[in-house]
């Protein structure tokens, strides 16, 4: 066990806040999504629901913005789509810190790959492509 | 329905699938998006977005287990999400263009593809002999523990492996499933990985490539609190409990059954798709 952890130091510590980071990202997450389910159903329990055809504006939660204007007032359908946020971002912030973790090992090869991951996702962000 | 019967049918059929998924490796969205549609009559592109939900759910579940214990290869994963991301934007973008019966029969065949590939025998063709320049240049050949010591292995084919993932993605995006079975394909036939490096890091992958699509879906509206919250919910307690009974259970007769299963739920949504009904 000593001599592996001899051969990769700085991997092996990335790669123990990787994980850690996943696994509090996805429990916070869904523990947000709980509670706003909770709240979702206490409130709408009877009320008929149809989801037959595709309507884009169902839901009026389907920004950043928008999801934190309801999460203001407490809307419970708002809480869920925070919590479905959050749970989107586990795996963004992943990327965010494995940049970091290249960084320390100085591999600028890696560093740049991971940025040109981060640029597609946050060009994903943008909202234009929906049309 | 009413919103609260409609929730637990979703509950129960979610956990259902990611206990399935996770005691065959398919993943949960494959049972998810027929149940949601065949039986419950969802419009296919709210089953999309609430099983991308579930992807990035269990596959950042899982991925936090394998990372810790040094198996996962994160540059390999790294650069092949270079094409996952790109593709699976671009199938998220395309897929409202798309009649949902034609998205249907895709399913369909993607399903097929996967529950042969599970019941294939795998055979490892990984070694250590020859690599190409680009996975030197790339550093993508690595080294995992195994129960006699470290394992060193080449990487293989690197630029027939990044096409396969491009193509993968694109899968990812359209269908709002992991396309594992695709990714597998990329990893131990093209590139020539071991299975267990090949299984880890595609898990790992899977959620920044199901992230990048999940986004426009959401701008979209695709992602409905009201089905994304139990099926998120659902699926990552049956994948968690079936992780736990993995180790317990003969998962080779297990498989065959779910790929008959599989097989099943493949030809209704093909059926449905060619007969126009979704």
């Amino acid at each position: 066990m000593m001599k592996k952890d001899k051969d990769f130091p700085r991997g092996k510590d990335i790669e123990i806040i990787l994980g850690t980071l996943l696994r509090v990202g996805v429990i916070a997450s869904m523990s947000v999504v709980l509670i706003g389910g909770v709240v979702y159903l206490l409130f709408n329990y009877s009320g008929i629901i149809d989801y037959g055809t595709f309507d884009a504006h169902r839901t009026e939660f389907s920004s950043i913005a928008a999801i934190f204007l309801g999460l203001g007032r407490l809307d419970s359908e708002a809480i869920i789509q925070f919590g479905v946020l959050l749970l989107i971002f586990t795996p963004i912030l992943r990327v965010v810190f494995s940049i970091f973790g290249f960084l320390t090992e100085r591999d600028y090869l890696y560093v740049l790959i991971g940025l040109l991951v981060l640029i597609v996702i946050l060009f994903s962000l943008s909202n234009r492509l929906t049309g | 329905m009413s919103v609260l019967l409609f929730t637990l049918i979703v509950l129960a059929g979610a956990f259902l699938a990611g206990l399935i998924g996770s005691l065959t490796g398919l993943g949960g969205g494959v049972i998810i998006i027929p149940l949601l549609t065949l039986v419950l009559g969802v419009d296919i592109h709210y089953a999309i977005g609430a099983s991308i939900i579930s992807v990035i759910a269990t596959s950042s579940g899982s991925a936090a287990a394998y990372v810790r214990e040094g198996i996962t290869n994160v540059r390999i994963g790294m650069f092949l999400e270079i094409a996952t991301t790109v593709s699976a934007v671009i199938g998220a973008v395309i897929t409202v263009f798309i009649d949902p019966n034609y998205i249907a029969i895709i399913f369909g065949a993607i399903l097929l593809f996967s529950s042969a590939m599970m019941i294939r025998k795998k055979v490892d063709r990984s070694d250590n002999d020859t690599s190409g320049r680009l996975a030197i240049f790339f550093k993508l050949n690595g080294s995992y523990p195994t129960g006699s010591g470290i394992k060193k292995y080449a990487v293989h084919n690197v630029a027939g492996g990044f096409f396969m993932m491009f193509i993968a993605g694109i899968v990812s995006g359209l269908l709002g499933i992991g396309s594992g079975a695709l990714k597998v394909v990329a990893m131990d036939n093209i590139m020539r990985i071991p299975f267990k490096v090949s299984t880890t890091t595609s898990n790992f992958m899977m959620g920044v490539t199901a992230a990048a699509s999940a986004v426009v879906y959401l701008h979209r509206g695709q992602i409905d609190p009201g089905i994304a919250m139990p099926v998120a919910v659902g699926v990552l307690l049956g994948a968690t409990i079936g992780s736990k009974i993995l180790m317990r259970v003969k998962a080779d007769r297990l498989k065959v059954i779910f790929a008959a299963v599989v097989t099943f739920l493949a030809l209704q949504m093909i059926y449905n798709g060619y007969m126009g009904r979704l």
